[in-house]
């Protein structure tokens, strides 16, 4: 179990040590972006910009379009929400060099209840015509999406959280842009997960297996640009869809899915997410049975439909 | 600074910024009234600050308008880009007859500047409030590189109503970006009315000093002023400087100037002939 946040500081720190003309900035939270450690190491390369998100964005746009590659951190809800047309208005519009690796997304933030946690991040961000998103399952995952971020032309968003989580991959992993993984193949139903809910849909196959029904777990890590050829392959060969992620079943993965697949190969779809309502305060294993999403959820899901 | 006018005495540095300044009002009308769409207000009260950054006091070169060692301009107000735009084609960044084109489908001249798009914009703005954080990143990219660029930005006074422009003031003067100087071009008009009706942004001077800048105060349609202004910001250590330009929206226009009417509205014919009458008198530079 290792949180994916702690990729952060880890890889940052990797990339400067490599030569990368990277930056980083956090808005009051470096302790809980890890990006405190590369301050220490790099201090001039650092700019802790106290609370206030809407400067952070804006620095880092100033930076990048000087030249910098500028990765961002503070919480996602903030981050995102808060500096939204920041985001969209100039990195964006103009195409920069910004690296969000902000963290506690989702509901995985658990205790600090509804303002904190975020189920409308991916739902911003798709909308942006240059941004590119990103939801690792794991520590390994996450560590290679920053790097692949920092070769990238342009703006991505890693969407990392807040708590330990187990291991879907190790250290040989390697990330590749758009590519969505087969991690178990099937041929009774698809589950589509991404982030967190990766490992439940893998819990959940293999619930299912018990009871003779094959499903295939794909990892649609790459949120945008989304991997559309193995969806449809995947609902072509099983012809039942359930998407999972610890986000609004609007506009998050269950949304993107349903229209790649609504206007190339209409399958029946369940989306397994939060449903159109705030999160609340609980320890967050509570939060996600609590919201139903768990690998309990995702099999059921996928037998109502079979 | 500009190899042209270095040698220039003040009189005759003032007579030319002045032309430069009339024949970017020409530009933005023209403009202005060919698209039937912009903002002619800002876009005037600005034009002499901008004249002076663009005809004399910027380190820049239209035949590399990338390089990284150059004096970087912020149009934080970007509703004034034909100001913007009209200064970097009288300098060469691309040809006069392109100004023809603004807001029309097939011209890269947005309506707001896109850095992308127009050679010479040296970042993308239009929604209010952001510029100054730009600048500030900008001047902390030229501190870790070590270069000895200025980065200039351009506030509108309404702008000033945006928070994001106070976080940035309170960043900027936190590390010492004193390769940053700004402009408030202060009208005191925005699209609903006075801008002390609207939401009172005085006392400026005040609110600057508190947050840690070297405050100037011009008028900002005297251009041996601002190049004053400027060359004291120059010499400023380890503190940011504001130069508070007061201005009158329109300026140059009799009946346009402050009014509060013209922010975005494009002239008719009729009113783009009389303006441009108005602007005619070009004093041509002494030799």
């Amino acid at each position: 179990m290792k949180a994916t946040r702690e990729a952060i500081p880890a890889v940052l720190i990797e990339l400067a040590q490599r030569g990368a003309d990277i930056v980083a900035l956090d808005a009051d939270l470096a302790k809980s972006t890890g990006l405190d450690k590369f301050a220490a190491l790099y201090p001039d390369r650092f700019f802790d910009c106290g609370v206030a998100e809407q400067n952070m964005i804006g620095t880092a746009n100033g930076l990048a379009a000087a030249g910098k590659t500028a990765f961002v951190g503070g919480f996602t809800v903030f981050t995102v929400g808060r500096a939204w047309d920041q985001l969209r208005n100039v990195t964006c519009y103009a195409n920069l060099n910004v690296k969000i690796c902000s963290s506690h997304a989702g509901i995985s933030v658990g205790e600090d209840g509804a303002t904190h946690q975020t189920f409308e991040d991916i739902a911003l961000l798709r909308m942006l015509p240059t941004m590119k998103i990103l939801v690792p399952a794991d520590y390994w995952q996450a560590a290679e999406m920053l790097r692949a971020a920092a070769a990238l032309e342009g703006p991505v968003f890693i969407r990392i959280g807040r708590p330990k989580v187990p291991f879907v991959y190790d250290e040989s992993y390697r990330f590749e842009l758009g590519q969505a993984e087969v991690l178990r193949p099937g041929e009774d139903v698809t589950l589509v997960a991404c982030g967190i809910t990766v490992k439940m849909a893998l819990d959940a196959a293999e619930a299912l297996a018990e009871d003779g029904i094959s499903a295939e777990v794909i990892n649609a890590a790459t949120i945008k640009p989304l991997d559309e050829d193995t969806i449809i392959a995947s609902a072509a060969k099983t012809g039942h869809v359930v998407t999972a992620e610890e986000h609004s079943v609007i506009g998050g993965l269950g949304g993107a899915v349903a229209e790649v697949l609504g206007e190339n190969l209409p399958t029946p779809l369940r989306r397994v997410g939060l449903a159109d309502r705030y999160g609340k305060s609980a320890p967050y294993e509570e939060l996600f049975a609590f919201f139903g999403i768990t690998a309990d959820e995702i099999a059921a899901a996928a037998r109502e439909m079979l | 600074m500009m190899a042209a006018t270095k040698d220039l005495s003040r009189g005759d540095l003032k007579r030319y910024l002045e032309e430069r300044a009339l024949t970017l009002r020409r530009h933005c009308l023209e403009m202005i009234g060919r698209a039937k769409s912009g903002h002619p207000g800002g876009s005037l009260s600005a034009a002499d600050i901008v004249a002076v950054l663009y005809f004399h006091h910027m380190r820049q070169d239209p035949k590399n308008p990338r390089d990284p060692d150059r004096d970087r301009f912020v149009l934080s107000k970007g509703h004034a880009a034909p100001v913007l735009y009209a200064a970097l084609a009288e300098n060469g960044y691309f040809p006069l007859q392109d100004l023809q084109g603004l807001r029309q489908l097939d011209s890269r001249l947005e309506g707001h500047p896109d850095m992308n798009k127009v050679s010479g914009v040296d970042i993308t703005s239009g929604s209010l409030g952001q510029g100054l954080s730009a600048a500030n990143g900008m001047a902390l990219a030229g501190r870790i590189d070590g270069r000895d660029y200025r980065v200039y930005v351009l506030i509108g006074d309404g702008e000033s109503q945006e928070g994001m422009i106070w976080e940035a003031a309170m960043f900027g003067a936190h590390h010492k970006l004193d390769r940053v100087t700004a402009f408030v071009d202060y009208n005191n008009l925005q699209i609903d009315g006075h801008v002390s009706d609207i939401v009172e942004v005085q006392p400026l001077k005040d609110k600057w000093r508190a947050f840690g800048w070297h405050v100037l105060e011009v008028d900002g349609h005297d251009v041996i002023a601002i190049e004053d202004a400027l060359k004291e910001a120059d010499m400023m250590h380890g503190k940011p400087t504001v130069i508070l330009a007061r201005t009158v929206k329109c300026k140059g226009v009799s009946f346009m100037e402050n009014k509060a009417d013209w922010h975005g509205k494009a002239p008719n014919d009729d009113e783009l002939r009389q303006a441009l009458a108005e602007l005619s008198c070009v004093p041509e530079v002494g030799a």
